[in-house]
C-alpha cells in the first residue's frame, strides 16, 4: 500500500535536516504504528506525506500503491486515497462543517472521475456516520472545528475519514487531548474502518491508543529514523521502559 | 476658513455644467443645498477626509466616459417576489417598473413636483444634519440637482421588498437620484437596490425611521468595470428602531460609499454592512460615521474586503458616542483579504466617546488567505482554487451575515462565487 524508502527531508526555509533516511512499508489491510519521543520526526513525516508546503524531500521515494505521490498536489494525493488525521485540526470560521465535506467529497469523486454525490445521498450518508460517532446536526452545522471541543475536533476528523474512505489513513496523534472515553470513540470509529483494502499508519506517544486500535508492526522512530522495528509488545515495550534503552541500541 | 480659489473654481465648473430641476416642494431645500455647496466647495485631493480616495472624477464637470459590462448584467432579485421600480441612466422606466401601489406603503416620485409634505421634512434634512462635524459636499450637490428618485412612505410591513433597479446604458451618463424613505412606527420594509446606475452615478439615501419602526437595506452595485459611484445614506433612528444595511461592490473602478447614521432615540439598533471585491483597476471606499445620542443603542458596522491585482480598499469608520449616550455597546471591525502583494488596504478606525458607561471596540487587520486552512482543505482534495475560493467566502461571512434574511445570504455569496469562479477562468 504505502511504500517509504530512504526517505530524506529538511525544512525548506532552513538547514535543518528532520528526516535522515526514513525506510517504511506498510501492506494493505495492516496496521502500523509508529511511536517516539518528542522532535524524532513523526510529524514531519506524517505532513511531508500529505504534501504540506515548507518541505523539501532531498533524497528518497515515496509511493501508494505503487504510485509515487512526492511530486503530487495535496489534492491529488488525497484523491489517490491518502488521508491524513490532523493532530491540531484547523478551524475555518465561515465554513460550514456540512459544506466542507460535500465539496471534499465530490472534488475527491470528480477527480477519480466518479459520478458526484447529491446533496440527499450526501445527507443521508453523513447523518448515519455521525450518529456512530455521536456527532450531531449542530455540529454538522457549525463552521469546521470553530468551538469544538478538543474530543470533538477528533471525532470530526474520523467522520471525514469515514465519509472520504481513503485507503491509507495516516493518524497524528490522534490520541492526544483525549480523554479514555473520547479516544475510546475514536477508535472505535477507526476500527470500524479496518478492512482489508485499507491501512492504517498510527503516530503517537503513547501505548494507550495502541490497547484500543490494535497494531500490527510497531516502529520506533528517533533522530529521523526507525530504529527498530517490531510486533505489538513493542509498544509495551516504550510503556514501561520509556524510549532511552531503544536509543542507546540504535 | 475661505475655500481656496481653485477648489472655487472647480465647483463652479461642476455646477456650471448641471441644471437645477423644477423641484417643486424641494426647491426651497435645493437652493439652501445649492449655496451650501458653493460655501463648501466640492471636495479635493488635500482634504483630509479624502486622504485616501481621489475624489477629482467624482467631482469634475463632466464624467469619464464607462464601457457597459460585456456580459449580461443579472437581475440579482430576481428569484423573488418584489416590487421592481427601474431607472435607467437615472430615467424612471415606468414600462419596466411594476405598479406603484403596494399595501403598507407609499410611493412617489421626487420628479413629480406634486406637494409631497412628509417629505419636505426630510429632503435635504437629514444630508443637512450629516454635514457636521464632516462635511460631505457631494451629497449637498445631490440635494440641489438629484433629477429623481423615490419617495417611500412606509406606514405597515409591505408584503414585499422594494427593489430599486439601476440600469447602465449610456457611456457617458451622468446621474444624480436622491430617495427619501420615511418609516412609521411599528412598519417595516426591505428595501433592495441593484446595478451600475450609470457611468457616474452620485445617490442620496435620507432614511427617517419612527420609534419601533424597521429598515432592512440590501444592495449590490453592478459589475460594470468602469462605472464611478458616489453613495451617501443618511439613516435618523427612533427609540427601539432598527436599520440594517449591507452593500456588495464586486468591479466599479471608483466607489465611495458613506453612512451616516444618527442613533436619536434609546435602545435603537444600526448595522452597516459591506463587502467588496476588487481585482486591477479598483478603488472602493467605505466611510462610516455613526453618532450615538440616545440610551441603550447598538451599532455594528463589519466591512470586509477582498483584493487582489493591485486593487485598493479604503475604510473610514467612526463611533461618537455623546455625553447622555450611556449604555452604548459599538463595535466596528474592518478586515481586508490581500490575495497578492499589489493590493492594498488603507484604514482609519476612529473611537469618540464622551460617555463613561460604554462598550465600544474596534478592529482592523489585512493578511493573506490562512495557509493552514487552505492546506487543510487541500489535504481532503479540494483543489487550490476551489479551497481559495471557499476561504474568501468564509472571509467575508460575517459581513454577509449581517442580512436577517439567510435567502439573500445565499443569493449574495453565489453571486460573490461566481465572481471569485470568473477570476479563475
Amino acid at each position: 500500500m504505502l511504500e517509504i524508502k530512504n526517505l530524506h527531508v529538511k525544512l525548506e526555509d532552513e538547514d535543518k535536516q528532520i528526516l535522515k533516511g526514513v525506510d517504511l512499508t506498510v501492506e494493505s489491510g495492516k496496521v502500523h504504528a509508529i511511536m517516539g519521543p518528542n522532535g524524532s520526526g513523526k510529524s514531519t513525516l506524517s505532513y511531508v506525506l500529505s504534501g504540506k508546503d515548507g518541505y523539501e524531500v532531498t533524497e528518497g521515494t515515496a509511493a501508494l500503491e505503487g504510485e509515487e505521490i512526492l511530486e503530487m498536489e495535496a489534492e491529488e494525493r488525497a484523491a489517490a486515497g491518502l488521508f491524513l488525521a490532523f493532530q491540531y485540526p484547523v478551524e475555518i470560521p465561515g465554513v460550514g462543517n456540512m459544506t466542507f465535506l460535500r465539496t471534499a467529497v465530490n472534488a475527491q469523486r470528480k477527480a477519480r472521475g466518479e459520478e458526484e454525490m447529491t446533496s440527499a445521498e450526501f445527507l443521508k450518508v453523513i447523518r448515519a456516520k455521525a450518529k456512530d460517532l455521536k456527532i450531531d446536526a449542530d455540529m454538522l452545522k457549525r463552521p469546521v472545528n470553530v468551538g469544538f471541543s478538543g474530543g470533538e475536533k477528533k471525532r470530526n476528523e474520523i467522520l471525514q475519514m469515514a465519509m472520504l474512505e481513503p485507503k491509507m489513513c495516516i493518524l497524528d496523534e490522534t490520541d492526544s487531548g483525549l480523554d479514555v472515553d473520547a479516544m475510546k470513540l475514536v477508535a472505535d470509529g477507526v476500527n470500524a474502518l479496518r478492512d482489508a483494502g485499507r491501512s492504517f499508519l498510527v503516530i503517537t506517544h503513547y501505548q494507550r491508543l495502541l490497547d484500543h486500535i490494535k497494531p500490527d508492526v510497531v516502529h520506533i522512530m528517533a533522530n529521523g529514523r526507525i530504529i527498530k522495528t517490531g510486533g505489538p509488545e513493542l509498544a509495551l515495550e516504550v510503556e514501561t521502559q520509556g524510549y532511552a534503552h531503544l536509543l542507546e541500541e540504535a | 476658513m475661505a475655500v481656496a480659489q481653485v477648489k472655487t473654481d472647480a465647483t463652479e465648473a461642476r455646477i456650471a455644467a448641471l441644471t437645477l430641476p423644477a423641484g417643486g416642494w424641494s426647491d426651497a431645500a435645493r437652493q439652501d443645498a445649492l449655496a451650501r455647496v458653493r460655501q463648501m466647495g466640492l471636495p479635493g485631493s488635500r482634504d483630509e477626509y479624502w486622504k485616501y480616495t481621489k475624489p477629482q472624477s467624482l467631482v469634475s464637470a463632466e464624467p469619464l466616459p464607462a464601457a457597459l459590462f460585456d456580459g449580461e448584467e443579472e437581475d440579482m432579485f430576481g428569484a423573488r417576489d418584489r416590487l421592481k421600480i427601474v431607472f435607467v441612466d437615472g430615467v424612471f422606466d415606468a414600462e419596466a417598473s411594476d405598479d406603484l401601489s403596494l399595501e403598507g406603503v407609499s410611493i412617489a416620485r421626487l420628479a413629480d413636483v406634486a406637494d409631497i409634505h412628509w417629505a419636505k421634512d426630510i429632503y435635504g434634512v437629514l444630508e443637512t444634519n450629516g454635514q457636521d462635524p464632516v462635511e460631505r459636499p457631494l451629497a449637498a450637490l445631490n440635494t440641489a440637482f438629484a433629477s429623481d428618485g423615490v419617495l417611500i412612505h412606509v406606514t405597515g410591513k409591505p408584503s414585499k421588498p422594494i427593489n430599486l433597479i439601476y440600469s447602465h446604458a449610456s457611456e457617458t451618463s451622468d446621474v444624480m437620484l436622491h430617495h427619501v424613505i420615511k418609516v412609521d412606527a411599528d412598519a417595516e420594509v426591505t428595501i433592495l437596490e441593484n446595478g451600475p446606475a450609470a457611468a457616474r452615478f452620485n445617490k442620496v439615501m435620507e432614511v427617517d425611521i419612527a420609534d419601533t419602526g424597521a429598515l432592512h437595506h440590501v444592495r449590490t452595485q453592478g459589475r460594470d468595470h468602469e462605472r464611478r459611484a458616489a453613495t451617501h445614506t443618511f439613516a435618523r433612528l427612533g427609540k427601539e428602531s432598527t436599520f440594517k444595511s449591507f452593500t456588495l461592490t464586486a468591479n466599479g473602478v471608483m466607489t465611495r460609499n458613506e453612512c451616516v447614521i444618527e442613533l436619536t432615540g434609546d435602545d435603537a439598533v444600526a448595522h452597516v454592512a459591506g463587502a467588496c471585491m476588487g481585482d486591477g483597476d479598483f478603488h472602493h471606499d467605505d466611510t462610516v460615521f455613526i453618532t450615538h445620542d440616545a440610551v441603550n443603542c447598538e451599532s455594528r458596522q463589519v466591512f470586509k474586503k477582498v483584493l487582489r491585482n493591485g486593487a485598493t480598499g479604503v475604510f473610514q469608520g467612526k463611533i461618537l458616542v455623546k455625553p447622555d449616550a450611556q449604555k452604548t455597546d459599538g463595535y466596528q471591525i474592518s478586515q481586508s483579504l490581500l490575495l497578492d502583494d499589489d493590493s492594498q488596504f488603507l484604514a482609519k478606525p476612529e473611537l469618540e466617546i464622551y460617555a463613561d458607561d460604554v462598550a465600544c471596540s474596534h478592529g482592523s487587520t489585512s493578511g493573506a488567505i490562512d495557509e493552514d486552512g487552505l492546506f487543510y482543505l487541500r489535504a481532503r482534495g479540494v483543489p487550490r482554487g476551489i479551497a481559495e475560493d471557499l476561504l474568501t467566502i468564509a472571509f467575508i461571512a460575517e459581513a454577509v451575515q449581517e442580512i436577517e434574511d439567510e435567502d439573500l445570504q445565499e443569493e449574495i455569496n453565489g453571486r460573490v462565487a461566481g465572481w471569485l469562479a470568473r477570476r479563475r477562468g
